[in-house]
């Protein structure tokens, strides 16, 4: 089977680009990683093929599950962890690190402080792009490992009712998960201080497209009929003094009393890193699946890996 | 034509283009977008800023032994929609229709995200893609980021 018959995207830039159907495929393949993922099975379908991280900024954990996607599938990875030791320090522009770099790799993962250096990328690229995160713009495999998340421990994704928690104004996670949610039948809901809720324009979007959603200001209320809560951190730095942002971050705490009359089934979901949104004591719980979250993330990067560089299964 | 003749405060041209019902104080923002204020430019140009019309000012440019091509003229629409186009020959008006909104912007403005990878020292003009026409919204093919009219006019390149 060539996987690249029902996937025709050169490049990986932005959710904004998929469909449903290639949400679907890309999730379904992922499924069929996962033994090879988890170290049960072993895999040489990228043998050869070699992987270039191109990280201009740090994000240790990104690069190293891409780093582990590739060799799991036995390819191999070469690459830079921070603009500090690559030529942009020396003023080369962005196209032509590209230009040079796709030549020595077969497929070029990128993460870079500016948004739109993925899909300017894609332009210069001889190799497939995938972007893993430019500055406050896009991370598409972020999005896709949050949908294989809600749709492994749902069954599927629509009918579901997701509270989104969080920096809801600044967090492009949960714009470009918003925008992912509301192409499926799914009910949302947005839980937020007033200063940091959703942004009117993307409101305004839901309500065109006829998509339901609710704003709740408080946690401890909002979570009780929810299937799923996906909890975002709240930024210091978007507080104008530290008491302001101390009031606001207790009150965004998820704790075992937030827990008491959640529905069985909820599953509590979290980009990661955590700072104090999620209590420690939460994670013994039948709730938390952020960590199993995280781990998703190698499946669904051998997929797009798989995907772009056109292997067979 | 009677209309014309009162409001109009600059005379006839023999040949050229009119752009006309432009809005009110945009002229100079048309001719930059046109080119029309490059030295290079040895056509006659003549303004009329703040014009009474039927529907209000206007302003009105006009480009002398010059026929612009529809291409360049309906980049226009992105900060002046009602734009109409005047093509004279021998005095007379041989063509005459509404500046129509492109599918695609490349090169006129820049993207009002100074963090967008299209304002920096990068091989590559400025690109978006048209999302509506009434009212002007415009989006960077980089960073994604719309535009409404206010913003379009103030970063015009």
């Amino acid at each position: 089977m060539k996987l690249k018959s029902e996937f025709s995207k050169e490049h990986v830039v932005s959710i904004k680009d998929f469909s449903v159907d290639e949400i679907e495929h890309v999730l379904d393949v992922a499924r069929t990683m996962e033994p090879v993922a988890k170290g049960r099975k072993t895999s040489d379908i990228l043998r050869g093929k070699i992987l270039a991280n191109l990280f201009f900024e740090p994000s240790t954990r990104t690069m190293l599950s891409f780093e582990a996607a590739m060799k799991r599938l036995g390819g191999d990875t070469i690459g830079f962890a921070s603009a500090d030791v690559s030529s942009s320090k020396k003023g080369e522009t962005l196209a032509d690190t590209i230009t040079v770099c796709s030549s020595y790799a077969d497929i070029v993962v990128l993460r870079h402080p500016q948004e739109g250096a993925a899909r300017l990328a894609s332009k210069f690229s001889s190799k497939p792009v995938l972007n893993a995160g430019d500055g406050a713009g896009q991370h598409p495999t972020q999005t896709l490992l949050d949908l294989y998340t809600i749709r492994k421990e749902k069954g599927e994704i629509s009918g579901n009712k997701i509270g989104i928690a969080g920096d809801l104004k600044y967090g492009r996670t949960v714009h470009s998960l918003t925008h992912a949610l509301s192409m499926y039948d799914t009910e949302m809901t947005f839980i937020a201080p007033q200063p940091l809720q959703m942004p009117k324009e993307i409101l305004g979007r839901l309500s065109r497209d006829g998509i339901k959603y609710d704003q709740q200001q408080n946690i401890d209320e909002a979570v009780e009929d929810l299937d799923v809560l996906y909890v975002t951190r709240i930024q210091r730095e978007r507080f104008p003094n530290e008491e302001e942002y101390l009031k606001v971050a207790d009150s965004y705490n998820v704790n075992m009393k937030t827990l008491e009359d959640v529905d069985d089934g909820l599953i509590i979901m979290h980009p990661l890193p955590r700072v104090d949104e999620i209590s420690a004591e939460v994670d013994d719980t039948d709730h938390s699946r952020y960590f199993e979250q995280a781990a998703n993330g190698i499946p669904v990067r051998m997929a797009l890996l798989s995907l772009l560089l056109e292997v067979e299964l | 034509m009677s209309e014309e003749k009162k409001t109009i405060k600059i005379s006839p041209i023999k040949k050229g283009t009119v752009i006309d019902h432009i809005r009110e104080g945009q002229s100079l923002k048309v001719m930059k977008i046109l080119g029309l204020t490059e030295t290079v430019v040895k056509d006659v140009v003549s303004i009329a800023m703040n014009v009474e019309s039927s529907v209000g000012k206007k302003d009105i440019v006009k480009v002398e032994n010059r026929e612009i091509g529809s291409d360049e003229l309906d980049k226009i629409s992105l900060i002046s929609p009602e734009t109409t186009i005047n093509i004279i020959r021998d005095y007379t008006v041989v063509q005459k229709k509404r500046v129509q909104l492109p599918e695609r912007i490349k090169g006129i403005v820049k993207c009002k995200n100074r963090n967008c990878i299209s304002n920096q020292r990068e091989p590559i003009e400025p690109e978006f893609k048209v999302m509506s026409g009434e009212p002007v919204n415009i989006k960077c093919i980089y960073c994604e980021r719309e535009m409404k009219e206010e913003e379009i006019s103030e970063n015009i390149v």
